[in-house]
């Protein structure tokens, strides 16, 4: 049904007169591919590109980062950030993982919640980044606070509350039926671990909410001018409400993900994962400065991520430097997209 | 004159059954921290008429049209609209309830395209709920047909020239079918040509038998289009007449509460050695082979629609976008101007044609303001600023420009246009340029700053100072030129004489 959306010639007539923004950044994608596939024959004499189970690994280890990234970008077409998702990551990982404990634990956080239904672990993780997100977009609405304050102290906040809620301890034994969610399936021959597809699902709801619906032309119309919006009778105390509430909603799913993923919660996880979705966004195009950016975009952008962190380990490059060259590439890769969006305006 | 006027329109308000009157706004007042914006104005609106406001900028006009589109809540005042009472939520009640506003400042989102930008809000949907593309280009291509307006509905606002974001603004309000419709000085943006495609739309809304409220500081627009005006004058309601029975000094003398005789006071001065020659300019794709001299004491105008390249020159000229070909000679010798630190250090300035955008520091205080330009060749010593001299200096200039306002230290968002213009002015006086290239100098401010304004352009020639004007006001043009360049499509179609130079002719050079 909504595939006949997509189709509509709406988009169609415009991707007519100018290529989207995102097949520059496809480029560097792909650019970045064919660099360690030609290093890792000279360097290690094998194929990067060539192998089912890497590829399989690069987008599940960023299938998490894409959930958050998804949230994320909306947050910044309304020219806001969200700094809290990897706090947020973390207590939605202890939350539901201390619903999903099995008996054996003899010192489960809930004697009497184990070896329950999983749907209460997931509604839970969900239910905890829906009331952080709602309470950050409350904070900004109410208060005018700017987001980056708003979510810097839901940032400290949520990760005291992930290690205050088991004193620091992990939550570990979780039930099958609950780390189910982490298992890969294969089809078509290729193994699809569950979180890239619930990451890629993610991306095509919001890329279809933002592009075909009111919710998404408010989205835009936010960041792109507020007084533009506001005079032309948008709420957007409210609307910002609903967007940072899907973006820790998003966060909260993505903690899910890792504690079924890992088998166990830990308050340590998720951090600085916010800035992985923040660099996943921007790199795919989404501006700071609001009013622009696609999901389409913000999926490449977190696959860059991925080829990163996969093609270092696969030429053998030390974890110390593997950082110090992704900082550099992040920067590089948005210049070089700005350079030719520019170029591209100018003629 | 102001009393009796409100003392008659009490009695006949309540009594008649306000035959006619769309909208009538009675004892509005309201005030911002420190300033009484407005003090108890009336205002009444016949269905089927064009009613202008007029006033200085500070009289209220923009303040009482905010309360009126529902952005600002009034602190007293009762509004009428159809002859029911009404109490405007904000601004999505009053457009519920048929009343929109096309704003001065343009209020677009850039990265949206037009369509998104027109309908937004009001997407057209599919039964599945999702925003109908489709539908949303063909309302807005009949939007446009009906109103002979010619933009791609799919094409990114942020891409359109000024001109034509102003049409897609207007059509937007259109578009909402209101019966009371505000613009707010919608032809500061236009070339002459857009202004009567605009007064042409306006005359087929009137004749459908929507109210119209035009704010304007053009007199000529106002004898155009308008059938009624009101006057306000700092914050007060002065009368309502129509534009038939006054003349353009009764309606000064009611905005100015004073009688302006000259208002271009052009003084001969003295016209020395060229200062400034420019030969063979060219920038890609926007202006080709612009040669011109100016000497000192001299004014020359730069007239030209606009989209024709006059600013582009001048940004040229100062060093924004540097030449790709022609030379520049400053006082006999050749000079690479490739940045506005280098024009500045051979004794140019520059002020910008968009007071907001690239001329004010809107956060900072006008001491800030002032001060931004001389920095860079003086008032520092060891590193660190001499400010009391600084200060010094920037007050008495201030003074001399009269710039009113209560202290330095207020932020410059809170003056009035006029009044920054002033404060932008002084902080280029403060470098002592001997070349002052000037974009619009008089855009958008009230007739008493603007005769101030040309005194002081007119004096600063006196003192040997080279002036460039751009303007898109031809009586500005030709009443402050010694010579005038005109410009059309990126080149150089003539320059004229003070003697011989006439609107007429400069038409002719500024079209084809």
């Amino acid at each position: 049904m909504s595939t006949n959306e997509i189709a509509s010639p709406a988009n169609v007539i415009g991707s007519k007169k100018r290529l989207p923004p995102e097949v520059s950044i496809l480029g560097v994608l792909i650019g970045i591919a064919i660099v360690f596939e030609i290093l890792g024959w000279i360097f290690v004499g094998d194929s990067f590109l060539a192998n089912k189970q890497r590829l399989s690994i690069i987008i599940l280890q960023v299938s998490v980062i894409g959930i958050i990234a998804v949230g994320v970008t909306q947050v910044i077409i309304t020219a806001g950030v969200d700094l809290s998702s990897g706090s947020v990551v973390g207590l939605a990982a202890m939350v539901a993982a201390s619903l999903a404990q099995t008996s054996a634990n003899p010192r489960a956080v809930y004697p009497s919640l184990t070896d329950i239904s999983p749907i209460w672990a997931i509604l839970a993780g969900l239910g905890v980044g829906l009331i952080a997100g709602t309470i950050n977009g409350s904070l900004i609405a109410r208060t005018k606070i700017p987001p980056f304050i708003a979510t810097l102290g839901m940032m400290v906040s949520a990760r005291g509350l992930a290690k205050w809620y088991t004193l620091g301890q992990p939550v570990a034994l979780l039930d099958d039926s609950f780390t189910w969610f982490g298992k890969s399936f294969n089809i078509l021959g290729f193994p699809l671990p569950l979180p890239v597809i619930v990451f890629l699902l993610v991306a095509v709801i919001f890329h279809i909410a933002l592009g075909y619906t009111r919710y998404g032309k408010f989205t835009y119309a936010i960041g792109a001018n507020p007084q533009a919006a506001r005079v032309s009778g948008i709420n957007i105390g409210g609307h910002l409400v609903k967007v940072y509430a899907i973006a820790g909603l998003l966060s909260g799913l993505a903690g899910v993900m890792t504690a079924a993923r890992a088998a166990s919660g830990q308050p340590g996880m998720g951090v600085a994962y916010e800035l992985d979705a923040i660099a996943a966004a921007v790199i795919g195009g989404t501006s700071l400065s609001g009013g622009v950016g696609r999901i389409t975009g913000t999926v490449i952008g977190t696959i860059i991520l991925g080829v990163l962190t996969s093609g270092f380990t696969f030429l053998k490059v030390g974890a110390y430097y593997q950082e110090i060259i992704k900082g550099i590439i992040i920067v590089a890769a948005v210049i070089i997209d700005q350079h030719r969006q520019n170029k591209r305006k100018k003629a | 004159m102001n009393g009796t006027g409100t003392m008659e329109a009490a009695p006949a308000g309540a009594a008649a059954v306000n035959d006619g009157y769309l909208l009538e706004v009675e004892n509005v007042r309201k005030e911002f921290p420190g300033v009484l914006a407005l003090d108890n104005v009336q205002l009444r609106l016949k269905r089927g008429s064009v009613h202008a406001l007029m006033g200085e900028n500070g009289a209220g006009k923009s303040t009482l049209m905010k309360i009126v589109a529902g952005i600002y809540t009034p602190d007293t005042g009762t509004f009428k609209l159809r002859g029911e009472d009404i109490r405007l939520k904000g601004p999505l009640d009053a457009l519920e309830h048929g009343i929109a506003m096309i704003h001065q400042e343009l209020n677009l989102m850039a990265p949206m395209t037009v369509a998104e930008n027109i309908w937004i809000r009001r997407e057209p949907l599919t039964r599945l709920g999702f925003v109908d593309h489709g539908e949303m280009r063909r309302k807005t291509a009949a939007l446009f047909k009906r109103l002979n307006i010619d933009i791609d509905p799919d094409i990114q606002v942020g891409t359109l020239s000024v001109a034509n974001r102003q049409m897609v603004e207007i059509a937007k309000a259109v578009s909402y079918e209101s019966d009371v419709l505000i613009m707010d000085e919608p032809t500061s943006a236009l070339t002459e040509r857009e202004v009567d495609h605009l007064f042409t739309i306006i005359r087929a809304l009137r004749e459908q038998g929507k109210g119209i409220i035009y704010i304007t500081h053009k007199m000529n627009e106002l004898f155009e289009i308008a059938d009624e005006f009101s006057v306000f004058r700092d914050g007060k309601y002065i009368a309502t007449k129509a534009s038939t029975e006054v003349t353009r000094d009764d309606i000064i003398r009611m905005m100015v509460g004073r009688e302006i005789t000259q208002m271009f006071p052009k003084e001969e001065v003295p016209i020395g050695d060229v200062v400034l020659s420019a030969k063979g300019l060219t920038l890609k794709g926007v202006f080709t082979d612009v040669s011109f001299d100016v000497r000192s004491g001299e004014i020359l105008g730069i007239a030209g629609l606009v989209g024709s390249g006059r600013s582009n020159i001048a940004e040229t000229v100062f060093g924004v976008t540097p030449s790709d070909a022609g030379t520049i000679e400053l006082f006999g010798k050749t000079v690479r101007i490739d940045s506005p630190a280098t024009a500045m250090k051979h004794g140019m300035a520059f002020l910008t044609e968009d007071r907001k955008e690239t001329g004010c520091f809107l956060l900072l205080d006008i001491q800030e303001n002032t001060q931004m330009a001389v920095l860079q060749s003086g008032y520092v010593k060891n590193g660190f600023v001499k400010q009391k001299h600084l200060a010094r200096d920037s007050v008495e200039i201030s003074q001399q420009l009269r710039v009113k306002t209560p202290d330095m230290a207020e932020p410059i968002i809170n003056l009035s246009g006029g009044n920054q213009q002033k404060v932008l002015i002084a902080r280029w006086l403060l470098t002592k340029p001997k070349i002052l290239i000037l974009d619009e100098p008089t855009r958008g401010i009230d007739v008493g700053a603007k005769a101030e304004i040309h005194r002081l352009i007119s004096k600063l020639a006196g003192q040997g100072v080279a002036v460039i004007m751009i303007s898109s006001e031809m009586p500005e043009v030709l009443g402050m030129s010694d010579r005038i360049m005109v410009v059309h499509e990126g080149r150089v179609t003539g320059f004229l004489d003070r003697a011989e130079a006439s609107q007429v002719k400069i038409m002719e050079l500024a079209s084809h």
